[in-house]
């Protein structure tokens, strides 16, 4: 059976759609919304509830619908709990219901409502509390009923986008407020956006038989939005929620792009929109009036019917009863009148006003001083009970109950930004105070409802911006003559809750009923906050838009309170749901961050190397040959630098240039150690601590001339190590002349490592005298290398002989390949950042952020030689607390595994009793650890409790996967503990 | 739809709530900066003549006032300037930008 | 007090529920107590509960200047673990934990303490290696825990995004099965609950504006509400520590930040456990109701406005889908943000202070819900005695001189 009626509405009846509910196929139009198509199709039952399992209808019109809430579609491209009114009909879709076992029509669960005494509000809380651990089990049955959608079952298959959007004026709502306010600021050279929640412009208008200069208003929407588009200065987001409003005019915003293309090829974008001004007009929410077994399909808001006749032609029920406490659903038991269907008007109040009266023809039978006090029916509503002030009860049949209990201007998004509310007492409801610099409230959302108060607020509203904004004068538009409107909510008279037996529901999604509210004040949750809280008022995913404000007035009513008194209610973004994949756009997978790689990267990637992830970067770890497992190559890359050459792709260390008079002061000042002395072409090592005292940073810097140097840093602390000087230059120091370039990528940086790194530098070729009396250790050197500009370092991470050679990063691809062509002749052996460790540990050079963690101190290193007691510098006084200076502290140490062959787990513990139940005293930890080919034995490097006394003492490794290894303490150097080998 | 300007406004990756204005370069959005903690907290010019009472509250102490708080931000991914702002701890107001080297008020 | 179980619900269910009682009684001030506690959230109902019940200190109000659990105990994302780096932490939290698990039946309030388990990923070799170091000192604590290589993280999660293309390709994890989630609201209301059927005056709307003192210790607390005197006064506050300290004449050193969570819509259930991630910035569980519960780490400036940054949750959200790119489709129903007092170290303060008598427990940054029944329990004892329980020592204010700091974010730990 159709509901739609031969004519009328602003759906595309050239434009037929097909979809199918619960597999059942049905047509609608083009312009339909999903839940009008279902009520064309007489669908009103398309749900149960959560916990009660009760039959739900759809209720509302747009973003306040608590019932149907549907899946839409299959696979990964599915939908959760899309909001029927709000999803516009597209060919094809496939919607269904969530909750109903085996079906929405015989559900097993429904035998829950049977036991719906049983589970007042608060229920949880008093129940299934033992045996102690039997949550998790209880858990197991309630949260399968528990939720709603199901979740895609793979990754998303569309497209999202973010754009950033800065305008002048910016207008939320595109109803006949903000479109008055959109047009007068057409020619004013201000940039506007109008944004509409909706695919079509009008709001309000569209679903009203109000005359705009004597004409049906459709006429003036056309008129006026072609001279939107028209105007260079407007831009228009159709089908764009507005769901946030931030600080400093901060608004986020989700245009459905398809809605307008349905083939584009991005579904959402997320608009980021700064405005000077900002405009709301939001419009309002028809709120129901709560009565026991309020929630059968079938009942819907007075409004939603209205709309559903004069927009989407469709009739939603043949023998209608309109149920009100105000004047505004007059205008709809009309259009239910006029659609041919019966109409009883039943108004709580003595009288209607007189726009009211006159809306319905005499015949209609009005019932005052009349409330509906209950309802009946399954799966629809079949009747209800009529209570008159006088006692009598009248029972009637019908199958659609429409229910108006005023109206809540939509406020979120003035109160996101912790906008002011007051209550309107005509109105019995919050409006915005209108108290944020530089944004308005217009319209219905300011509580106006008539639209010519509507249209002036509007254009009063944009000229003022503009003026504000020193503007020229924009269009002055000519407001229209506004005849035939509608009544408003006019003449109210608050009526919260019908009582009587059966529940009555204020918070449809949650079932949360008149009754709880009361036995959660009985019980002490006295604050509003407690009352939502404790009854889950208004958590679901309308987030309480019909039930906040009605659960308000009923806290009210029961503690006798005004609304006022009792606190408004807060309102957190989003005001609709917003997808996750629109607010992240592009910015996952490879631009979730940048990958940073070094310009020899592609010789990497085709040598079969395995990269490992070092801060952004995208380090080399190892070269297997075929056959060969980490261990393995591991081994042979050390080996080979130490009997030969190795070769290390070393561009992605921190390099920072440091030039100015002032230098060596800011190296004293952030090293431990001196400066004063270091020599043109000479390097030193230096030792950064952070104010606390704890190692952040080290490296080797190198005077390139009077005033200048290079600082080297970890491959990880690059940026902070900059940024955190120039924060000490510019806050703290800024007498000091110095200045700071980032130069890292500037360069690829090659070692060569090993007791034939010479000779092979010396084949390639470069003016630099590689002799150790030209270019001792721990000095650098300018020139070229293979004709290229360079810069070489002889400093050692490997306790080899090695020289870094710099050369500018589009050079450095092609020396790499030079190098290892040469190489071959050396037998030289490109390593990764693995056989660097076991080299660098076997020195016992640490690694900051690998053997230090933000809690080690120089002093646990064994470092204070680094320290000069001649100056201050960051982090020194720090040494000096009692904590600091306590022998029992972790001190670095080496450890040898007493089996030589067990390699120790990096991130075993440290303990004396290998028998000892938890909790066991830990004496430290370890935090690298290697097989060292050369000495052929597996060693480690970490921390043990005052462990610079104990050298020789046995401990006990742990680890839970490896079990219990006997280690002894050592010095942290394995080998060549005077250098000679780096030094040559 | 309107001619849209937009289409010819560059895009960036990240915005947020914050619009702050660099003394140098202007008002920009809160992504381009990097927050520094509380302003005018000035390093002891001899250390070690500090007792550890005296040092911990150089080191760790701060106002955290609920209200105006002079603070210190960089326009990290623009002039790489430092400089001071007052902005309302509640509101997320900001008051004033200046350049680290003018007085505070 | 009235016993909640399922036989007396449904004995109230045929007087239509009328019988129930208020869970905790609205006291008015009294002129004096023996001990005051400042804030009503969990942390300060928990230890009144302890006072009252462990150390037989009856004679205590607690002064909420809201509604109690209006703070960081309705805010926050609810996962409660232990599996903490250092010894003083780990013995803390692991207190709680203990607490927790015997928490329902002991306040006859369910709680609804899910222990279903925590994963911290590991994105790389460094955190594989804090990951390892951090379980072994666990379990050598007597903390439950393992580390979880890339198949065991998928099989309790399988659509978590294990490609090793990934940007940041999840390695392994720590998993801790006794950890979990526990209903936020329940707690407050459980503990008030408890606490008031042991005499202790719940007093909401009641905001402490000064703090007595004579000679150096404390008298009592000026609030809205009168001047209310007592011998020892117990500050537990989040989001106001350094305005309380100002009251009382000294500094603290703590500031506020932002900390940013939101919610899904509802949805069926998907996801059976919690998961960490800090090196990428997200954590997500799912709630009895089905809700995807997700958060990250603090916003960069201060601030007590509970809100935060836009572009830190873009960040934390583009985590989420780089993880879980099935959630793509999911939808954000609401954001919020709390205010936590965070320390240099990140750990908590719980302290005596310059002023006799009075004692703070503040500064828990993100650590503050899942410790809420181990703090009270500590720092009921350490004011039923005046001094600290040797699990809350290494908490003193004093450790900043010293420097003995409880570095839980410098360190290998996790946040939150």
């Amino acid at each position: 059976m159709t509901c739609r009626l031969n004519q009328g509405g602003v759906i595309d009846r050239s434009k037929p759609l097909n979809f199918t509910f619960n597999g059942k196929p049905l047509t609608g139009y083009a312009g339909d919304t999903l839940a009008s198509a279902l009520l064309a199709n007489n669908i009103h039952f398309v749900t149960r509830s959560i916990k009660l399992r009760r039959p739900r209808g759809i209720m509302g019109r747009g973003p306040e619908e608590p019932n149907a809430l549907l899946q839409i579609g299959e696979g990964p491209s599915t939908l959760a709990d899309q909001r029927a009114t709000q999803v516009m009909l597209t060919e094809g879709m496939n919607a269904r219901s969530i909750n109903g076992w085996p079906s929405l029509e015989h559900d097993l669960l429904s035998a829950l409502s049977l036991g719906s005494k049983l589970m007042p509000v608060g229920f949880y809380y008093k129940t299934f509390m033992g045996p102690k651990g039997w949550w998790e089990r209880y858990e197991k049955l309630i949260r399968p009923i528990a939720g709603m959608g199901l979740t895609p079952d793979g990754p998303d298959p569309d497209l999202y986008e973010k754009r950033d959007l800065h305008c002048d004026v910016m207008i939320v709502g595109g109803g006949p407020a903000g479109l008055a306010a959109a047009a007068s600021l057409i020619g004013t050279g201000l940039r506007v956006v109008l944004a509409h929640e909706q695919a079509l412009w009008g709001g309000g208008l569209l679903a009203s038989r109000t005359q705009l200069n004597g004409q049906p208003a459709n006429a003036w929407l056309e008129e006026t939005l072609a001279a939107l588009h028209a105007a260079e200065n407007i831009q228009l987001l159709p089908s764009t929620s507005v769901f946030g409003h931030y600080d400093h005019h901060f608004l986020g915003a989700i245009e459905r792009v398809r809605e307008q293309r349905p083939n584009a090829p991005i579904r959402e974008r997320f608009w980021k929109i700064r405005c000077q001004r900002l405009i709301l007009a939001a419009g309002a929410i028809e709120r129901p009036i709560v009565l026991p077994n309020n929630d059968r399909p079938g009942i819907m808001t007075a409004f939603a019917v209205r709309e559903s006749i004069e927009r989407y032609a469709v009739l939603p029920g043949k023998q209608a009863v309109v149920f009100t406490n105000n004047d505004s659903a007059y205008a709809t038991a009309r259009c239910l009148l006029d659609a041919g269907a019966q109409v009883t008007v039943v108004d709580s109040r003595a009288s209607a006003g007189t726009a009211a009266k006159a809306m319905l023809p005499e015949q209609t039978t009005v019932i005052y001083n009349a409330k509906v006090c209950d309802t009946t029916g399954k799966k629809r509503i079949s009747g209800v009970t009529v209570r008159q002030t006088d006692g009598t009860f009248t029972r009637m049949d019908c199958d659609l109950l429409a229910l108006s209990g005023g109206w809540n201007p939509s406020v979120h998004l003035h109160s996101h930004a912790s906008g002011k509310l007051q209550w309107d007492e005509a109105l019995a409801t919050f409006v915005p105070q209108n108290d944020l610099a530089g944004v308005r409230a217009i319209g219905a959302m300011a509580g106006a409802f008539d639209f010519a108060t509507a249209l002036t607020q509007g254009s009063e509203v944009a000229r003022e911006f503009a003026t504000e904004l020193g503007s020229k004068a924009g269009t002055d538009l000519s407001l229209p003559e506004v005849s035939h409107a509608e009544p408003g909510p006019s003449q109210l008279q608050p009526l919260w809750r019908v009582a009587g037996k059966g529940p009555a529901f204020v918070d449809m999604q949650n079932d949360v009923k008149a009754t709880d509210i009361e036995l959660a004040l009985r019980e002490g949750y006295r604050s509003i906050e407690h009352v939502k809280r404790y009854g889950i008022l208004g958590f679901g995913t309308d987030q309480g838009k019909f039930g906040n404000i009605i659960g308000l007035g009923i806290v009210g009513e029961l503690i006798n309170k005004h609304p006022t008194e009792i606190g408004t209610t807060t309102y957190r973004p989003a005001w609709t749901p917003v997808t996750f994949g629109a607010l992240v756009g592009p910015d996952t997978g490879e631009l979730f961050e940048p990958i940073r790689q070094t310009p020899m990267h592609e010789w990497h990637v085709q040598a079969g190397a395995v990269f490992e992830d070092v801060g952004q970067w995208k380090r080399a770890r190892y070269y297997p040959k075929a056959g060969e497992d980490m261990d393995a190559a591991v081994a042979r890359e050390c080996l080979a630098t130490q009997k030969g050459v190795g070769v290390l792709d070393y561009s992605t260390l921190g390099k920072i240039e440091i030039h100015g008079p002032d230098a060596i002061t800011l190296l004293e000042r952030v090293y431990t150690n001196n400066w004063q002395k270091l020599g043109i072409g000479r390097c030193r090592y230096g030792l950064m601590l952070d104010e606390n005292g704890m190692v952040m940073d080290d490296g080797v810097t190198a005077r390139l001339g009077e005033q200048h140097y290079l600082m080297y840093t970890s491959t990880g602390g690059a940026a902070r190590v900059l940024s955190w000087m120039e924060q000490w230059l510019q806050t703290e120091w800024p007498d000091l002349e110095v200045y700071l370039t980032s130069v890292t990528d500037a360069w690829g940086t090659i070692s060569l490592a090993g007791p034939k790194s010479r000779e092979l530098l010396e084949s390639i070729g470069t003016d630099i005298n590689l002799s150790t009396e030209q270019f001792p250790f721990m000095s650098l050197r300018t020139g070229a290398v293979n004709g290229v500009p360079a810069r070489v370092q002889r400093v050692s991470f490997s306790g080899e002989m090695s020289f870094e050679v710099s050369v500018p990063a589009n050079e450095a691809a092609e020396l790499w390949a030079m190098v290892m062509r040469k190489g071959e002749a050396f037998g030289a052996t490109p390593y990764g950042t693995e056989a660097m460790h076991v080299l660098r540990a076997e020195k016992g050079f640490i690694i900051v952020g690998q053997d230090t963690d933000g809690s080690i101190s120089p002093l646990d290193l064994g470092m204070e030689g680094m320290i000069s007691a001649r100056k201050d510098c960051l982090g020194k006084r720090s040494l000096m607390r009692s904590e600091l200076q306590r022998p029992d502290r972790p001190q670095w140490v080496g450890l040898r595994p007493k089996d030589p062959t067990k390699v120790l787990p990096e991130g075993a513990q440290l303990i004396e009793d290998p028998a000892a139940k938890p909790p066991v005293a830990m004496q430290g930890w370890v935090t690298s650890s290697y097989f060292a080919p050369r000495l052929g034995h597996a060693f480690a490097l970490g921390f043990v409790n005052g462990g610079r006394a104990r050298h020789g003492e046995s401990l006990y490794a742990w680890d839970a996967d490896a079990g219990v290894i006997p280690v002894e303490i050592t010095q942290p150097v394995q080998y060549d503990p005077e250098g000679g080998r780096q030094r040559d | 739809m309107g001619r849209l300007w937009m289409n010819t406004v560059p895009q960036r990756w990240h915005i947020d709530m914050l619009m702050i204005t660099c003394p140098w370069c202007g008002p920009r959005d809160e992504s381009e900066f990097t927050y520094g903690g509380e302003a005018n907290i000035e390093r002891p010019t001899d250390p070690e003549a500090l007792d550890d009472a005296a040092w911990a509250d150089y080191l760790f102490m701060r106002s955290n006032p609920k209200g105006w708080h002079e603070e210190q931000w960089c326009h990290a991914h623009g002039c790489r300037r430092w400089f001071k702002a007052e902005r309302h701890t509640v509101s997320y107001a900001i008051r004033r930008t200046w350049p680290m080297d003018e007085e505070s008020s | 007090m009235q016993n909640y179980s399922i036989f007396n619900l449904a004995r109230h269910a045929l007087g239509g529920h009328r019988g129930w009682k208020p869970a905790w009684r609205e006291a008015t001030p009294k002129p004096r107590y023996k001990v005051i506690i400042v804030g009503g959230g969990g942390h300060g109902l928990a230890t009144a509960y302890y006072l009252a019940k462990v150390h037989g200190i009856r004679d205590v109000a607690v002064l909420e200047k809201g509604w109690i659990g209006g703070g960081n105990t309705g805010r926050n994302t609810t996962i409660v673990r232990s599996n903490y780096l250092w010894d003083a932490s780990a013995a803390l939290y692991e207190k709680s934990l203990q607490l927790w698990e015997g928490l329902s039946q002991d306040i006859n309030y369910n709680v609804m303490f899910s222990q279903r388990g925590v994963l911290n990923l590991g994105h790389n070799l460094q955190d594989m290696r804090d990951i390892r170091r951090r379980v072994n000192a666990n379990q050598l604590n007597g903390v439950d825990g393992e580390v979880l290589d890339t198949a065991g993280v998928k099989r309790l999660v399988p659509f978590i995004n294990t490609s090793p293309d990934i940007r940041y390709p999840v390695l392994g994890a720590s998993w801790q099965p006794r950890a979990g989630i526990a209903r936020h609201d329940a707690v407050a209301w459980g503990y008030a609950r408890a606490a008031d059927s042991l005499g202790v005056d719940i007093i909401e709307n009641c905001e402490v504006t000064g703090v007595r003192r004579d000679n150096g210790k404390v008298t009592g607390v000026e609030t809205t509400r009168g001047v209310i005197e007592a011998d020892r006064v117990g500050v537990v506050v989040a989001g106001h520590a350094g305005v309380l300290a100002e009251m009382a004449g000294f500094r603290l050193p703590i500031e506020s930040h932002p900390l940013q969570a939101l919610v899904s819509e509802p949805l069926k259930p998907i996801l059976d456990t919690v998961v960490m991630s800090n090196a990428i910035h997200v954590y997500v569980s799912q709630s009895d109701k089905g809700e995807l519960v997700i958060g990250a780490g603090v916003d960069s400036y201060t601030g007590y406005g509970q809100r935060g940054s836009f572009q830190t949750m873009e960040h934390f959200l583009s985590a989420l889908i780089e993880l879980y790119p099935i959630f793509s489709r999911l939808r954000m129903l609401r954001h919020w943000g709390g205010i936590v007092d965070t320390a240099p170290d990140a750990s908590p303060i719980i302290s005596s202070t310059p002023v006799d008598g009075l004692f703070f427990n503040v500064g828990w940054g993100t650590g503050g819900f899942k410790a809420t029944p181990g703090s009270g329990w500590v720092f009921a004892h350490t004011l039923a005695t005046g001094t600290p329980h040797e699990i809350n020592a290494p908490f003193s204010l004093e450790r900043f001189h010293s420097g003995a700091l409880v570095d839980e974010h410098g360190a290998a730990a996790v946040a939150h």
